[in-house]
C-alpha cells in the first residue's frame, strides 16, 4: 500500500509543480507587453530559490520535530537527512516521508510565485529574490508548521485545512496586499489603462493550473483512498461553479461574459474549494465554487475604490477565495466524507468547527499581512523594492533582464 | 501626377485591391494605421475595469497615378470601400513633383 500512495503523491508533486508554468502564464497575459518576461521570470525564479531553501533547511523548520508550542519545527531534517523514522505526527501506514515533503516543496514554491502577481511592472528582480528568501522563511514555514504539521498549534487544535486555505491561499493574497503597500502603485494607475496584452496566454495558463490543482489537492490526501478521489471531483465541480458564478455576475453587472472572467472564476472556485476539498461532499462543492466565483468577481473590484495596486488581483482572489473556503468549511464539513475531519454547523456539529476556522483565518490574515509588512519595508528601506521612474517606464524585461518576450521581424501580414 | 492616399477599413482592402487590378493600376502601398474620425475607439473590460480604446484600426492606402486616372481610380475606392455606414474612410488627392523609379532612373509620368 505504501508503494501506491508514495506514486500517487509523487504524480501530485510533479502535477503541483508544473502549476507554477501555469499561472506565470495566467500572470504573463495579464500584464502589458513590455513586463511579460518579467512577471514569468519571478515564478520561475520561486522554483529554483524556494526548492533550494526548502531542500536546506525550510522543510525541517516546517516537519521537524517540535520546539514547543507547536510553533516551529526543529533542524533534524535539514538537508532532507533523517526521514527513516517517518515524519513527526504522521502515521507510517501512508507514503514515503521523502516523496510527502517533495510534494509540499511544491505548495512553498507556487505560493511564493503568487506573490508576483501583485508587485508585477515595478519590483526589481533582486529584490523580489531577497523577498521570496526571507518571506520562505518568517512568513510560509511558521504557518506551514502550525496548519500542516500534526504537531502545529493549530492542527493540535483542530483545525481543518485540507489543501492549504489558509498556508497556500489567505496567506499569498495578504502577503501580496502588505507588499505591494510599501511598493506603492504602478505609476499612471489607475487613470491609464493597463490592460492585459494576451489572454490567450492567460487561458492556457489557468488550464495549467486546473489541470495541476487536481495534484494539489487530491495529491493533499497523501494517499491513494476514497479521500482523494472526494478531493478531485470537489477540485472539478468547485472550478466548473465558480467559472460559471463569475460569469453571471459579469453578464448581470457589466452586460458582457468575458473569457479573462471565466477563467478568473474557475482559480476563485478552486481556491475556495483547497481547504475544503477533502471533507465536503460534491453538492457542497458546487455550493463553495459558485460563491467563490460570485464573491471574487465583486471583489476584485474593490481595489479601485480604496487605490491599492494589487495588479492582477492575488488579495481579491487567492486572500477572498481562501477566506470563503474556510468559513464555508466551518459549514459544509461532514465526517461522512472523511472520518478524520469533523462536522460543520449545517451538518450537525455546531459552531465549533466554524469558530475554528474563523480563527484560523485571523489569525493568517493577522500574521501573513504584518511580517509580510516588515520584511518589505526592511528591503525597501535597505536595498530598494522599486525600479526607477524610468525603468518602469521602459518595462522591466528590458531594464531587468536585457530581453523582449517579443521580437517580431519585419511587419506582419496586412489584409488577408 | 497625384498621389491618392484612400483611408478605409481594413476588411474592405481585398475589395479595393481587386477593383483597382481590374483597372489595371500597377502598385500600390499600404499601412496598418489607427485613428479616429467620427467613429470613435470602443471600450474593453477586464476583470471589471474598463478600458477606453481611442483609436481604430485603418488601412492606408497610397496610390501615384497620372493625372489622367484620377477620377475613375477615386471612384472605383470608393465604391469598393463603401459599406455606408460611418468609419468607412476617407481619400485625399495631392499633387506629385516628380517620381523616380530606382531601378532605371526614369523620371516622371515614364517612371509610373
Amino acid at each position: 500500500m505504501q508503494a501506491i500512495n508514495t506514486t500517487w503523491v509523487l504524480v501530485s508533486a510533479a502535477l503541483v509543480l508544473f502549476m507554477t508554468p501555469g499561472l506565470a502564464l495566467f500572470y504573463g497575459g495579464m500584464v502589458r507587453s513590455k513586463n511579460v518576461l518579467a512577471v514569468m521570470m519571478n515564478n520561475f525564479v520561486a522554483m529554483g530559490v524556494v526548492s533550494v531553501l526548502w531542500a536546506l533547511a525550510a522543510c525541517s523548520l516546517v516537519f521537524g520535530h517540535d520546539l514547543g508550542h507547536g510553533l516551529l519545527g526543529n533542524l533534524s531534517l535539514a538537508g532532507l537527512g533523517g526521514l527513516g523514522h517517518g515524519l513527526p505526527g504522521f502515521g507510517r501506514s501512508g507514503a514515503s516521508p521523502l516523496a510527502i515533503v517533495t510534494f509540499q516543496m511544491m505548495f512553498a514554491v507556487i505560493t511564493a510565485a503568487l506573490i508576483s502577481g501583485g508587485t508585477t511592472d515595478r519590483i526589481k528582480f533582486p529584490a523580489f529574490v531577497l523577498f521570496i528568501a526571507c518571506w520562505l522563511f518568517l512568513v510560509y514555514v511558521p504557518l506551514a508548521h502550525w496548519v500542516f504539521s500534526p504537531d502545529g498549534w493549530l492542527a493540535h487544535r483542530g483545525v481543518l485545512d485540507f489543501a492549504g486555505g489558509t498556508v497556500v491561499e489567505i496567506n499569498s493574497g495578504f502577503s501580496t496586499l502588505a507588499i505591494v503597500l510599501v511598493l506603492g502603485r504602478r505609476r499612471g494607475w489607475p487613470s491609464e489603462g493597463m490592460a492585459p496584452h494576451s489572454v490567450p496566454l492567460s487561458l492556457l495558463g489557468v488550464g495549467i493550473l486546473w489541470f495541476g490543482w487536481f495534484g494539489f489537492n487530491a495529491g493533499s490526501a497523501l494517499g491513494m483512498n476514497g479521500v482523494a478521489v472526494y478531493a478531485f471531483i470537489n477540485t472539478a465541480l468547485a472550478a466548473a461553479a465558480g467559472l460559471l458564478g463569475w460569469l453571471c455576475f459579469e453578464r448581470v453587472r457589466e452586460d458582457y461574459p468575458t473569457t479573462l472572467g471565466a477563467a478568473s472564476g474557475a482559480v476563485a472556485g478552486m481556491v475556495a474549494i483547497t481547504p475544503c476539498a477533502g471533507f465536503v461532499t460534491p453538492m457542497a462543492s458546487l455550493v463553495i465554487g459558485v460563491l467563490a466565483g460570485v464573491i471574487c468577481a465583486m471583489a476584485v473590484r474593490v481595489k479601485f475604490r480604496l487605490r491599492y495596486d494589487d495588479s492582477l488581483d492575488v488579495l481579491g482572489v487567492h486572500g477572498v477565495g481562501g477566506l470563503i473556503g474556510m468559513v464555508l468549511l466551518g459549514l459544509f464539513a461532514t465526517r461522512s466524507v472523511n472520518r478524520a475531519g469533523a462536522n460543520g454547523l449545517f451538518t450537525g456539529g455546531g459552531f465549533h468547527l466554524l469558530s475554528l476556522e474563523v480563527m484560523a483565518a485571523v489569525v493568517t490574515v493577522a500574521f501573513s499581512f504584518t511580517v509580510t509588512w516588515l520584511i518589505a519595508k526592511a528591503i525597501d528601506l535597505t536595498v530598494g523594492l522599486r525600479v526607477s521612474p524610468e525603468d518602469e517606464s521602459r518595462g522591466l524585461d528590458l531594464t531587468q533582464h536585457a530581453e523582449s518576450a517579443y521580437s517580431i521581424g519585419g511587419m506582419g501580414r496586412i489584409g488577408n | 501626377m497625384k498621389l491618392i492616399v484612400a483611408i478605409v477599413k481594413p476588411f474592405r482592402l481585398d475589395a479595393v485591391k481587386g477593383r483597382l487590378k481590374e483597372l489595371d493600376v500597377h502598385g500600390m502601398t499600404v499601412t496598418e494605421a489607427q485613428g479616429f474620425g467620427r467613429q470613435h475607439g470602443h471600450t474593453e473590460v477586464y476583470r471589471g475595469a474598463e478600458y477606453q480604446v481611442d483609436f481604430v484600426p485603418k488601412i492606408r492606402i497610397e496610390l501615384a497615378v497620372d493625372d489622367s486616372r484620377v477620377e475613375e481610380i477615386v471612384d472605383a475606392v470608393v465604391d469598393a470601400a463603401r459599406t455606408g455606414s460611418i468609419g468607412d474612410g476617407k481619400i485625399w488627392v495631392q499633387p506629385l513633383d516628380s517620381l523616380i523609379r530606382i531601378r532605371t532612373g526614369e523620371r516622371g509620368p515614364d517612371a509610373l
